[in-house]
């Protein structure tokens, strides 16, 4: 895989994963030309198109395209499942998750996509060990911050300070805990609520394959 | 102090704003606050400043300020930090940048970390966007944790070495002895990126290949136990286990088993199994089964796997799924050729995807279509492709017509069929044929003898009913020129002939002539048509009108037309006879320039630009008429020079050399010159090299020479076309060398030409 986007019908991008090196210039005419040309297809043609010299696989998720460039050698059809099984992993993730979610948490969505390819391909077939992964780093990113807030008070300094040796006591990271209680993810650094949400990516029936 | 806004808090600020103006000042305002931030090296809010700076480069503003900032937090000792910083990092940094090589430094030590998910950071990063300097220094590391005991980290390792074998493929080696026992691993997530890491190996190197050919028996064994077993929760999808490795082994089985007779043996067998299991059902299974298809394709598999793998495609073209669909006509057209008879049994399926809605689909059926034309069928696929052709969208037309023209070339049952097949093609498609295609058809016409005058008829017909088809028009139009006199006395046999005087096809030229819907091109068709029609048809005083009423038309190339037939009816009407004679059969060849045909009289052999034999030079009408239809540009009559004569450029020794001249239209700046040479001496001259030489002022091309022997006692001539550009009128001189064998010694000589007529050069 060359490169993956996700935009918006408005053509608004929400996530850009690049794995083929090129300049912000490049990038940004790629992306406009390659918006323009899928948003243009009709709901009844296929979810290919050939583009320069690469193979276009896109499949649109309630309010959400995911794109996918890949090569000639690739496979079109399990490249729909790769964007399948990404947006599972979010939905899995946020809960019957929303374009809401992936744009007011883009990062999480880098994070779990980091977690499901590297490089362009599939790291780990397996949705669990996705969403264990992803479970422990969340935690290991709380627990820091927990661990900051808790003693920032008595400290009242920067929380540049010892605390951070805590943590590795706290929590051996290398075996993954078991039967750790379950944290929804990091609702701390949230401070929004959600007004109007949008149809669940995965909710509608014709999704589900 | 007031901590800044965090991440989401600034979001929902910005997407407030109501017009891109406000935006944009939203986004200038943080940013300013973000960059004193950085400048106060403020490592609290580090990472918040960098996360929201991400977020505003998704927006497209600029965040390149961001860059070492990135670098600091990957630095840090805090995991938020990595995590943010490394996402920066391959957000904003690119091998391009010097600061990209600052971060080599911060993967190593975080390779070496002590929690993995840092490592699991630093391999990410890595193996994403690393540049082939950091892939060099740091491919010690990424080895070691491909032999780890973590499955976490090895997964990871085998996907970034694969990225550091892509950007430097002599460290492949070193990765070798790692991949020993790849495939005993039970973690699925280790045995993907094995075989993704495998695969890439053997396709870079014949040795790496070789070596892990005898991984075969291995990767048929994990293949079957994914079929085999049961149902395992963790990696099912809708009733089959992991489907991506399935696809990726049958890749790696397609690589292994390619050109290797044993491999294709060892794995035949699972293939065949694969191939008749898979539940078709859903998309991921297809997806399996199209994988399993192309490996069959590729590798020396025996009769009977191919044709279950053509079946399988066939039935793919009768999914509902149109993804299912389109994959089927890829693969077929990729194996038309190979297995033409398994694909053939297909035809009438792929036929039907003419109809598809959708448009890569029917560009498919359409490239497929005329792959399986063959003689046997040329009648039924043609009817199709013919509907199809008046359907389909402007963007295939010209591309189908172009395959319809080809075809019936190669299959065409009849003459009269052929005829057909080209006029209905001109009548729905006219505008959309290629610029070639017009040559190509007058030719195929002249040819067709017995069918000129049902040809001319039908061509009539057409014109009646619509004349802003430009490649019909031109064609009709040479054809009533040629063909006229057949018009008006009826002569069809084909068909029912229709009644029409000379002045009805007159007044349709004429309208040809005046109408706006008819191009420069068309308008000369059209003159030169008329002018031909005078030796044809008794109505000369029409002709004559129309032609002098032309000779001050505003279009040039009309206007010097004109001029010349005035000059012909007026100094040369003795010559206006056999100029304008039926045109003899051509014969097309290819050159190495333009493909020109080269038009000759009566029987002798046609003239091309590189037989050993030109024909004898007779009358003088055979030099002034020199038609040469040129691919591009259409059909011709060249400008007739004949107020240039014809000059002696060398005369010694038994050599003579006379240059004769047109104008190339439409550039009036480019003389072309026809270079004679002719030999009177009683030995050919062999080796015969022409060259020439001009001042700095003009430009030359020599185009290749009709042979390089000049026949003795004036048998022969040489002839060669040099093209001369001379942008600022000056005097045109040239100077020229030749040599040849004579009677067994070289010869060579030097002559300067300075006696260009005014007009050549003027």
């Amino acid at each position: 895989m060359q490169f993956m986007l996700l935009f918006s019908r408005q053509g608004k991008l929400r996530l850009q994963k690049w794995y083929v090196p090129l300049s912000d210039k490049e990038k940004k005419k790629i992306t406009r030309e390659l918006v323009q040309t899928v948003l243009a297809r009709k709901p009844k043609m296929c979810s290919f198109l050939e583009w320069r010299d690469l193979k276009i696989v896109y499949k649109r998720y309630a309010s959400l395209y995911f794109c996918c460039a890949i090569e000639d050698q690739d496979n079109e059809l399990i490249t729909l499942e790769i964007i399948h099984r990404y947006v599972e992993l979010l939905d899995k993730y946020f809960g019957s998750v929303c374009e809401l979610d992936i744009i007011f948490n883009f990062e999480k969505a880098y994070f779990i996509l980091d977690e499901f390819l590297l490089g362009g391909e599939a790291q780990e077939t397996s949705k669990k060990n996705v969403l264990k992964a992803i479970e422990q780093a969340d935690l290991l990113q709380e627990n820091i911050d927990f661990q900051m807030r808790l003693f920032a008070g008595n400290f009242g300094g920067k929380p540049n300070n010892p605390c951070c040796s805590i943590r590795s006591v706290a929590l051996d990271v290398n075996s993954p805990p078991q039967g750790q209680q379950k944290q929804h993810p990091s609702n701390i650094n949230t401070d929004f609520e959600v007004t109007g949400l949008l149809f669940s990516l995965i909710s509608q029936p014709s999704c589900l394959k | 102090l007031v901590p800044p806004p965090r991440l989401r808090e600034l979001i929902r600020t910005i997407r407030t704003a109501r017009t891109q103006a406000e935006e944009r000042e939203m986004i200038q305002k943080e940013c300013a606050a973000i960059r004193s931030s950085f400048r106060e090296e403020d490592n609290t809010y580090r990472c918040r400043n960098v996360a929201k700076l991400l977020y505003m480069h998704m927006l497209g503003y600029p965040a390149h300020f961001g860059q070492l900032e990135c670098l600091k937090l990957i630095a840090s000792q805090k995991f938020t930090d990595k995590r943010i910083g490394y996402l920066g990092a391959m957000l904003l940094l690119d091998e391009r940048q010097d600061v990209h090589l600052l971060m080599t430094n911060c993967i190593k030590n975080d390779l070496n970390h002590s929690t993995q998910y840092v490592q699991g950071l630093a391999l990410c990063t890595l193996g994403c966007m690393g540049s082939s300097e950091m892939c060099r220094d740091l491919a010690g590391e990424v080895e070691k944790l491909l032999k780890t005991s973590n499955s976490y980290l090895r997964k990871k390792a085998a996907l970034c070495a694969v990225h550091v074998i892509r950007k430097v493929p002599e460290l492949m080696e070193m990765f070798l002895p790692a991949t020993k026992n790849l495939l005993s691993e039970k973690n699925h997530g280790v045995l993907h990126t094995s075989v993704v890491l495998l695969t890439e190996m053997c396709e870079r190197s014949p040795d790496m290949l070789s070596h892990f050919r005898k991984l075969v028996p291995q990767l048929v064994r994990i293949l079957k136990n994914l079929i085999m077993s049961g149902y395992s929760p963790e990696h099912d999808v809708s009733g089959i286990s992991d489907p991506f490795l399935q696809v990726r082994i049958l890749r790696l089985l397609r690589i292994l088993g390619r050109s290797d007779d044993d491999s294709s043996e060892a794995m035949n067998d699972i293939l065949a199994q694969v191939a008749t299991n898979t539940e078709t059902s859903k998309n991921v299974g297809n997806a399996i089964l199209y994988e399993t298809v192309l490996t069959i394709m590729d590798i020396k598999s025996e009769s009977g796997l191919r044709v279950l793998a053509i079946n399988i495609l066939g039935r793919f073209l009768l999914n509902n799924d149109k993804n299912i669909r389109y994959v089927a006509l890829t693969s077929l057209l990729k194996t038309v050729q190979t297995d033409h008879n398994a694909v053939q049994r297909h035809r009438s399926t792929i036929v039907d995807c003419l109809k598809d809605l959708d448009v890569s689909i029917k560009r498919r059926a359409m490239e497929l279509s005329f792959a399986l034309v063959n003689g046997n069928n040329i009648r039924g696929m043609m009817k199709e492709l013919l509907y199809f052709l008046d359907s389909c969208d402007p963007e295939f037309k010209a591309d189908c017509a172009s395959g319809v023209f080809l075809a019936a070339e190669k299959y065409a049952p009849s003459k009269r069929w052929h005829i057909d097949t080209i006029m209905r093609v001109l009548t729905t498609a006219g505008s959309y044929v290629r610029d070639d295609s017009v040559p190509n058809l007058i030719q195929l016409i002249t040819n067709s003898v017995e069918m000129h005058a049902y040809t001319v008829q039908r061509l009539y017909k057409a014109l009646l009913d619509d004349i802003s088809q430009q490649p019909l028009v031109q064609v009709s139009s040479w054809c009533i020129g040629e063909y006229g006199d057949l018009l008006v006395s009826g002569q069809c046999e084909e068909e029912e002939p229709i009644q029409v005087t000379e002045d009805e096809v007159l007044d349709v030229l004429e309208g040809l002539l005046v109408s706006n819907l008819s191009t420069p091109v068309t308008r000369g068709y059209a003159l030169t048509a008329i002018m031909k029609l005078s030796t044809r048809f008794s109505s000369v005083n029409r002709i004559k009108k129309v032609v002098s009423i032309y000779g001050s038309s505003i279009d040039v190339e009309l206007q010097q037309r004109a001029v010349e037939y005035n000059a012909l009816f007026k100094k040369y009407d003795h010559m206006r006879p056999a100029l304008l004679e039926r045109m003899p059969i051509m014969e097309k060849t290819a050159t190495n320039g333009p493909t020109e045909i080269v038009q000759t009289n009566g029987e002798t052999e046609p003239s091309v630009l590189d037989t050993k034999h030109p024909p004898p030079v007779t009358q003088p009408a055979n030099q002034v008429r020199g038609v040469i239809i040129s691919k591009y540009a259409g059909l011709h009559l060249c400008n007739l020079y004949i107020g240039i004569p014809p000059m002696t450029a060398y005369n010694k020794n038994g050599l003579k050399i006379e240059f004769t001249f047109e104008r190339a239209n439409p550039n009036p700046n480019i003389a072309v010159i026809t270079i004679h040479a002719s030999n009177s001496t009683e030995a050919d001259m062999t080796d015969f090299v022409f060259q020439a030489a001009v001042p700095k002022t003009f430009q030359l091309q020599l185009l290749s020479p009709s042979s390089n022997v000049v026949p003795a006692l004036n048998q022969g001539t040489v002839t060669q076309v040099i093209r001369v550009l001379n942008p600022q009128k000056q005097q045109l001189r040239m100077r020229i060398k030749l040599t040849y064998t004579h009677k067994g010694s070289p010869v060579q000589d030097l002559a300067e030409v300075n006696n260009f007529p005014p007009q050549s050069w003027q």
